[in-house]
């Protein structure tokens, strides 16, 4: 990419980092978010970035992007963090930062200016921008390539998850900066996702030579493209001195990996070649131990709860126009499914196939498009076949579902209350919420505000609040996004468990580890034929 | 909702000229009406702006769809002038506490047409105009403050996203015991419970799309423009018609006799 004209032509001057002694507290926290790092990385380096969740990696990703807010309103830094030896704040542009969700990662509504946008803040001249426009699109693979070919005032709300990670990297590109960092850069995306973003990654960086530090649980995906990996651990901040260190190991890939295996299984990083131990299904050991008791009729393996028929599913709803009525177009129909007690259902298949909408529908949140969803009386209970039609506290004893964000779910301010809401409303079940504590390791947070959990207890709570209200049918939409190996074995475990009581286990999953777990029956979706079907409906 | 957003497809003529000259002629427009309060000044303009749809790619269909708020609080507007202004001249309608007089209807009548002449423009202006490109011309020819116009334009695209989370909220809550059927009292009370869920995930959407910007060095003094906002021939016409059609307003109503200031008492 020489560029003769520019003063500086490639341009990417490779960024150093230098942190001595640095710490943060965020405002409102009584314990710092990280604590005494050391660390120094030399220009293009590429370093991920691992920890168990709580160790401060978010954090440090944002002070090294200059983000991170002021000093003074009541947050403290200690020590110092350099890139380049200057104060990140000094230097917009210096560094690119990519988030986890993808839909706040994009800014501009089209695709050619939201890659512009940072080099506009920078004061690039016109012409320039866009040339790297063009240039930052090739190498992320948006323009003349397999993976994507769009024009410049393309819709940026109408591009996957992947392609938005993309368009966000090359938004990064445009800048022309000395380091990227990626905050769990692939959490939010499916499989085929993952890969597109992180071999985008690697073939900008190859050209560009830039300092990479990446934050990211499953080590598998970025081994081979980095060449150190940095193991950070929560530091304990008491005043009382003795503080550890934040950075816990620090070394080549192969080393770290090597050396550090059990520490980083302990930390619950996902180590290359290693499923987390979990709890076996008791038909395949005869494991007796389940110490979980759902529902109220106990183990009966095989009774049929929930099945589908000729079921479409939409999100929307119809619409009305005049007197008529416009029935929604189905992403999926003709389904048949059922749900059994004591049994695992896994719903797979690409992005945009319709998974989580067939769930949804299952799951008695959203009206068929046509078809029906029949609850049997062993699971209806005297509401009626229909869950759809099931009023709120009928269809939470009956059916609990937990959404792939948990905060969707959160109603009250405070974990006890988030747990009791259930069983307060029910006027039972308030026995279990203790039980659920402790099983879910929530018992230290009960007075925490739901929203300020980490993920991982995000996740740990958004279930336990829906089995509080003691369904016999849990539906998960995607519940292992994003997830460390250690809240990943605790939830497979105790699915698995709740599964040989006989509570009917439904998930949303891209995760064959997890599918395989829990076992049963897989029904694959693909993506609905754009053909005559949704003409015919959409004449109407 | 998204879709609606963006004016693809829409290839209109007036979809081309520059945001900026069209916000002034219709300014111009708004401001004429706002002055007077009769019927010819009111009609006067209303026909003109009917005859410049299709320029704009509008159809009758769409205007409903867009604008019907607008056009039901005109038309309300018009009914409660006729019925509570003072009435002077032949009493036409006499029920209980309602009484509608020649004067009042005449009144009533005008309101709604200045309303309808009023708002069809804002529409219109809407219709073919992509916020992108008002963005780009309100920053770079109105100077306009570019921290403000760019923030506007970035939350404007998450208005879209919100859509979608409210529903997958109020889905999200039913999934906790959260109903959406019951009584009234009960729907307002998880209405007011979901609003706060959406505000609470606006807040932190926002809060990102704040970082992701700032990362990429939003915020500073200055900046650069990719797409640089121009004003071409087109631009005069249109400047021409929103003069045009003022112009036609005043002199239409001077030459009826019914032009009348709106700040002066009302004739009898």
């Amino acid at each position: 990419m020489p560029s003769p004209d520019s003063g500086t032509p490639a341009a990417v001057r490779p960024a150093a980092i230098s942190a001595q002694g640095w710490g943060w507290r965020h405002a409102g926290r009584t314990t710092q978010a990280i604590h005494a790092l050391d660390l120094d990385i030399r220009p293009g380096e590429r370093v991920l970035l691992l920890g168990p969740s709580g160790a401060g990696k978010s954090t440090l990703l944002h002070a090294l992007a200059g983000v991170l807010g002021e000093e003074g309103d009541d947050a403290d830094e200690t020590g110092s963090l350099l890139v380049d030896g200057v104060s990140p704040k000094a230097q917009r542009g210096r560094a690119g930062l990519m988030q986890q969700d993808p839909e706040t990662q994009v800014v501009l509504s089209r695709l050619g200016d939201d890659v512009a946008f940072g080099a506009e803040n920078l004061c690039v001249p016109r012409e320039e921008i866009w040339k790297r426009v063009g240039e930052a699109l090739d190498d992320v693979g948006l323009r003349n390539s397999a993976s994507g070919n769009f024009a410049l005032d393309h819709p940026t709300s109408a591009l996957s998850g992947g392609q938005k990670q993309r368009l966000a990297l090359a938004g990064i590109l445009a800048m022309r900066p000395g380091l990227i960092l990626l905050d769990e850069p692939t959490a939010n995306l499916d499989p085929a996702g993952v890969l597109e973003v992180r071999d985008a990654v690697g073939r900008c960086l190859d050209k560009t030579g830039a300092t990479l530090v990446v934050v990211e649980h499953r080590v598998s995906v970025w081994k081979d493209l980095v060449d150190r990996i940095v193991v950070l651990q929560p530091g304990s901040s008491s005043s009382a001195g003795g503080s550890t260190p934040a950075v816990l190991l620090d070394g080549d890939p192969e080393t770290v990996l090597v050396q550090a295996r059990d520490m980083l299984i302990a930390a619950g990083v996902w180590v290359p070649g290693y499923v987390p131990a979990t709890r076996p299904r008791s038909g395949t050991a005869a494991g007796s131990g389940a110490g979980f008791e759902a529902g109220s009729s106990g183990a009966s393996g095989g009774e049929l709860l929930l099945a589908t028929r000729e079921l479409a599913v939409s999100r929307e709803r119809s619409r009305r126009r005049g007197f008529t009525t416009i029935p929604p177009l189905p992403v999926q129909s003709g389904l048949d499914a059922e749900v059994l007690a004591g049994q695992a259902l896994t719903i797979t298949g690409p992005n945009g196939a319709g998974k989580s909408t067939f769930a949804l529908t299952l799951a008695g949140l959203l009206a068929p498009v046509s078809g029906a969803v029949t609850a049997a009386v062993g699971l209806s209970d005297g509401a009626g076949t229909d869950p759809f039609k099931w009023k709120a506290q009928q269809l939470i004893s009956r059916i609990g579902t937990v959404f792939q964000e948990p905060e969707h779910q959160f109603v009250t301010g405070r974990v006890l209350d988030e747990l009791m809401f259930g069983p307060k409303h029910l006027g039972h079940g308030e026995e279990r919420v203790d039980e659920l504590l402790e099983r879910l390791r929530l018992r230290h947070l009960v007075d925490a505000n739901p929203y300020t959990l980490s993920g991982g207890e995000k996740r740990r709570l958004s279930v336990a609040t829906v089995l509080a209200a003691h369904p016999r049918v849990l539906v998960l939409d995607e519940p292992t996004f994003g997830q460390d190996a250690n809240t990943w074995a605790e939830l497979a475990s105790f699915l698995s468990e709740l599964l040989d009581a006989g509570t009917s286990v439904v998930s949303v999953t891209h995760d064959r580890e997890f599918s395989s777990v829990l076992g049963g029956t897989e029904m694959r979706l693909e993506p609905a034929l754009r053909g005559g079907a949704r003409q015919e409906a959409g004449a109407a | 909702m998204r879709e609606a957003l963006t004016l693809r497809g829409n290839n209109a003529l007036l979809t081309r000229a520059n945001p900026l000259a069209k916000f002034v002629s219709v300014f111009l427009i708004t401001l004429v009406l706002a002055l007077s309060i009769d019927l010819v000044s009111a009609s006067t303009a209303l026909l003109g702006e009917l005859a410049l749809f299709p320029l704009a790619g509008l159809t009758v269909r769409l205007l409903w769809q867009r604008g019907w708020p607008l056009i039901i609080a005109a038309i309300l507007g018009g009914w409660s002038t006729a019925i509570l202004s003072a009435g002077s001249g032949r009493t036409l309608l006499d029920v209980g506490i309602w009484s509608i007089s020649e004067g009042s209807l005449q009144l009533g009548v005008g309101f709604m047409l200045r309303g309808l002449a009023i708002a069809l423009p804002a529409i219109l202006l809407m219709s073919c105009t992509d916020p992108t490109d008002l963005a780009d011309a309100l920053a770079q020819k109105a100077k306009l403050p570019h921290r403000f116009v760019l923030g506007t334009l970035a939350a404007l695209r998450l208005v879209g996203l919100m859509a979608e989370e409210w529903q997958t909220i109020g889905m999200a809550r039913r999934a906790r015991g959260v109903g959406s059927h019951g009584s009234p009292p009960q729907r307002v009370k998880a209405m007011l419970g979901q609003s706060f869920g959406l505000l609470v995930q606006a807040i932190r959407r926002a809060s990102r799309l704040a970082v992701t910007m700032e990362a990429r060095g939003f915020g500073g003094g200055q900046r650069t423009w990719a797409r640089e906002s121009s004003y071409s021939r087109l631009d005069v016409w249109v400047l021409a018609g929103g003069v045009v059609i003022a112009a036609a307003a005043v002199l239409a109503a001077q030459w009826a006799g019914t032009w009348h200031f709106v700040w002066l008492k009302q004739p009898n």
